[in-house]
């Protein structure tokens, strides 16, 4: 104290910028947040190849080609296994942000989640019916 | 096992230190000890001007909260035998400023708290001769979970949020509104989400989910906000299609 009245000092410590390694659930939530920018390149690809085909044949080859080259490949695959990060954590965390009332009784969060896997396996098996059937 | 343990208690006196420093206590291990009873033990028998909160010990009152070992926990509620052989590290709350020793600063959280008006609003009184406002069991459910909140403040010190902006109004506070929005006697949920979808407001919550993590009483902080969420946007799309009421 510094007088009558006075407040006492405060120590505020001053976070670091590698709180999120400290502990598990932190680097999981900034690896869920990274993912969003792999799902903007994949919706920036989707569009990409419906411009291509759009296009012609020629052009939708010529993007094909761009695609197949080392870099696209690896950055393709880190982008699909950040996309499946966040398929499952969102997945996972939805019975939280949407209890659902069923018949009066509330659905367990383990029913909400299989919904989704069944909902994503059936969308799933149709786009493989559309693209191999 | 040992029939000692030692504390690392961070001790923090504002005349005398420019930061937090640690002591190490020994402490006698008693399998039905809690880390509040070590605390006790060093301010009753080896330093008296060890600074901490406590009252109830029995979880009730929400102020024992530390970090031990780097989590926010009840220290009442926390057993020493789990980190044995030790030691065990006691620090004051994390995101909070530090007053003394153990004891951290609670008046921003205390401030905040009644902006979101977490009592029963009416804006018509019933007469009293009506009796009391009745709920059946599934309007109490809708609630009741939430109603738990001991007011501990473990949600603020696990939410990284809250540490990196403390302009953010935080996890207990947006569960008590959720808390009285969600009553059936409640008619002041329009005016929490004024104060709720501020920008300091429920939008700074990234769904980390620590404070549900963190939660003694399972109130789930985590879901109410991302309920609230929801219901946020709903009224808000309401609001620009019916246009101002």
């Amino acid at each position: 104290m510094t007088g009558p009245g006075a407040l006492p000092r405060t120590y505020r410590p001053r976070p670091s910028i590698w709180w999120w390694v400290r502990k598990r659930s932190y680097l999981l939530f900034v690896l869920r947040e990274l993912s969003s920018v792999f799902v903007a390149w994949f919706v920036a690809l989707t569009l990409a190849l419906v411009w291509s085909v759009e296009r012609g044949a020629e052009q939708y080859e010529r993007l094909l080609d761009v695609l197949s080259n080392p870099f696209a490949v690896a950055l393709n695959v880190v982008a699909l296994a950040f996309l499946l990060l966040h398929t499952i954590t969102w997945f996972n965390l939805t019975p939280k942000a949407m209890p659902i009332r069923l018949f009066g009784a509330r659905v367990p969060p383990v029913a909400i989640v299989a919904a989704q896997w069944a909902a994503f396996a059936a969308v799933s098996a149709f786009v493989i019916w559309l693209v191999v059937g | 096992m040992a029939d000692t343990m030692t504390m690392r208690v961070t001790r923090y006196e504002p005349d005398l230190d420019h930061e937090p420093r640690t002591q190490d206590f020994s402490i006698p291990l008693r399998d039905n000890w809690v880390v509040l009873d070590g605390l006790n033990y060093i301010k009753d028998q080896l330093d008296g001007t060890l600074s901490y909160r406590w009252s109830c010990r029995m979880g009730i009152c929400g102020s024992c909260g530390m970090m031990v070992d780097d989590e926010p926990v009840l220290t009442c509620a926390t057993f020493l035998v789990d980190y044995a052989p030790g030691p065990i590290r006691v620090e004051p709350l994390a995101n909070f400023p530090v007053v003394r020793d153990l004891v951290v600063d609670i008046s921003d959280f205390i401030e905040r708290l009644p902006r979101v008006s977490p009592w029963l609003v009416r804006h018509e009184d019933e007469p009293v001769d009506d009796g009391e406002y009745l709920q059946t069991p599934g309007e109490l459910a809708e609630y009741e979970q939430y109603s738990m909140c001991i007011n501990c403040m473990l949600c603020y010190s696990a939410c990284p949020v809250y540490g990196l902006d403390p302009g953010f109004i935080g996890p207990a506070a947006i569960a008590l509104a959720q808390r009285y929005n969600l009553d059936s006697r409640d008619q002041g949920a329009a005016d929490r989400l004024d104060v709720l979808i501020h920008p300091d407001g429920l939008w700074g919550c990234t769904f980390v989910g620590e404070c549900t993590t963190a939660c003694p009483k399972d109130v789930d902080p985590a879901g109410a906000i991302q309920r609230y969420k929801l219901t946020a946007a709903i009224e808000t799309l309401k609001s620009y299609v019916e246009g101002p009421s």
